[in-house]
């Protein structure tokens, strides 16, 4: 049993960790997270798939401080073990900012403008035991 | 500002949860107030837009209403559900299609944040699954980077909160009745940083119906009737920060609450200065903060002032959400929208009882905010 994709539609699992897969506009070089056939700021259909980049800076935060639903989370639950977790915006250069779990989850330990790169987070298993892995964003040390 | 469209009629359920009644027949208890209201018999209408997003098809209750055969239609809009089923019987009477209609709205949701699935059919829904599907988190994020740009503290959120628990105590049809220190409010949980329990409003049950006629009919129906200056819904545009966003782009642009506002005063040809008070959405007390800003009242950052100064309580200059708002009500997503223009009319009307703001208010306001990024905005007048 091993390590696999939250949904490899929006996300490869590489040995460097995961590479989320966007839509960048031919047109107008526009960027959305995820791919879709369509571009919302020009209209037009011609689009590509491409990977988009791994580090960023903080542009919005928050901190999940209760369970979400399960369905559809597949994280923990339980109330009594449930950790909060960061959510927040990053800004990718030259792309788009993706919203992302954060690795980080203390308020005080979370600025705007920090700098940030992408990691992979275990969030629950499959139907076969493998490990689901999602994206979230940390810190750079 | 012509007079084209006016409001007859009103009836409310009472919001809150209700054991063994379901939303649609909340529905019809409102619809049965309203035509009360207005003096008419169901069989007078002659057409409905009705609303509901969890709570069922709304032109199923004509089974319970009666079957008169009128033009019944149904709106899925999100949270601007029961503002669209208004703007579509506001111009469906000044159309000159029909002289004498309904704009019904209700829902049931279940307890708890809104359960969003957002998966593909056949895919893992990694959105959901990842834990973000959650409007929460959005409101969240939203007011952490607005109070650190526009220096709103955290006291300003308590006190959009204790207002609203304040005003929700005077109004026999609210959710939450009991009022609460700014102190408890603060050391409420915490639930999307900075934003506490008691900070947040939570899906709930109700239903409104409003009663509209042609405005030179109006008189017929009741002896103060209020007119509906503009209705407008506006969806997001490009560079907007909107709820349930897997991604934004680089660039920024106003939400589609500065559109739907902009365009309701030129509809209505008033501004923000002939406004009385307003009903403005406030999903999280933060929520009520920046759409003050964001629907003309005030610029940004000076809702820390007005707000000390007491400006939004209901003697103030510009009273917001006196009947206590989404936070005191609950959020029935179907019945939302039409709540506001209710508690208008009773504002307008001079029925508003122990929470009547005072000086006779002329013209009033309400918005609504929610997903998928969409705002609606309406203007009445006496
Ligand atoms: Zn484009």
């Amino acid at each position: 049993m091993g390590q696999v994709s939250i949904n490899e539609n929006v996300m490869d699992l590489t040995e460097d960790g995961p590479r989320l897969k966007g839509m960048h506009c031919k047109n107008c070089g526009n960027h959305v997270f995820p791919m879709q056939k369509g571009c919302p700021k020009c209209t037009s259909d011609d689009v590509e798939e491409v990977q988009l980049g791994t580090r960023g800076t903080l542009w919005a935060w928050t901190i999940q401080g209760f369970p979400p639903k399960a369905p559809p989370y597949l994280g923990e639950t339980d109330p009594n073990k449930f950790k909060p977790y960061g959510v927040g915006y990053i800004e990718i250069p030259g792309q788009l900012k993706v919203e992302s779990r954060l690795t980080v989850a203390d308020p005080t330990a979370l600025k705007n403008g920090m700098e940030m790169e992408i990691v992979g987070e275990v969030i629950g298993q499959d139907e076969d035991g493998n490990d689901l892995i999602t994206f979230a964003f940390a810190p750079v040390a | 500002m012509s007079d084209d469209v006016a409001i007859v009629g009103i009836g409310m359920h009472p919001f809150g949860r209700h054991e063994g009644v379901s939303g649609m027949e909340q529905g019809a208890i409102a619809i049965r107030k309203a035509c009360a209201d207005a003096g008419i018999e169901w069989n007078d209408l002659q057409f409905a837009f009705g609303g509901s997003v969890a709570a069922g098809q709304p032109d199923h209750m004509v089974s319970q209403m009666g079957l008169s055969g009128l033009q019944f239609i149904n709106v899925v809009n999100g949270c601007a559900t029961g503002g669209s089923a208004l703007i579509s019987a506001y111009n469906t009477i000044k159309s000159g299609a029909f002289d004498l209609g309904l704009a019904i709205g209700f829902d049931k949701h279940e307890r708890g944040a809104f359960r969003v699935s957002t998966g593909k059919s056949g895919e893992r829904d990694w959105y959901g699954g990842s834990g973000m599907a959650l409007t929460t988190q959005f409101f969240g994020m939203k007011i952490n980077r607005y109070m650190e740009e526009y220096g709103i503290s955290q006291d300003s959120l308590a006190r959009v909160s204790s207002k609203a628990f304040r005003n929700g105590s005077m109004n026999e049809n609210a959710w939450r009745r009991q009022a609460f220190s700014e102190q408890e409010v603060l050391q409420s949980q915490m639930l999307s940083y900075p934003l506490t329990q008691y900070m947040f409003c939570s899906p709930g049950e109700g239903g409104v119906a409003l009663i509209l006629a042609r405005a030179d009919q109006a008189h017929k129906y009741c002896d103060k009737p209020i007119f509906l200056k503009s209705a407008v819904v506006r969806s997001r545009r490009y560079g907007s920060f909107e709820v349930l966003a897997p991604s934004l782009a680089l660039d920024y642009a106003d939400g589609p609450t500065v559109d739907a506002s902009k365009a309701a005063f030129e509809a209505a040809g008033v501004g923000p200065e002939d406004i009385d008070v307003a009903q403005l959405q406030d999903t999280e007390s933060g929520a009520e903060i920046m759409h003050m800003a964001e629907n003309g009242f005030c610029e940004h950052g000076e809702q820390e002032e007005m707000l000390a100064n007491g400006d939004t309580e209901i003697g103030g200059k510009l009273p917001v959400n006196t009947d206590g708002g989404c936070l005191a009500n609950g959020e029935p997503v179907g019945a939302s929208g039409l709540r506001q223009v209710y508690e208008n009319v009773l504002q307008l009307r001079g029925d508003a009882g122990n929470r009547q703001v005072p000086n006779d208010p002329k013209v009033a306001y309400t918005h609504v905010y929610g997903a998928p990024g969409i705002s609606g905005v309406t203007i009445l007048s006496t």
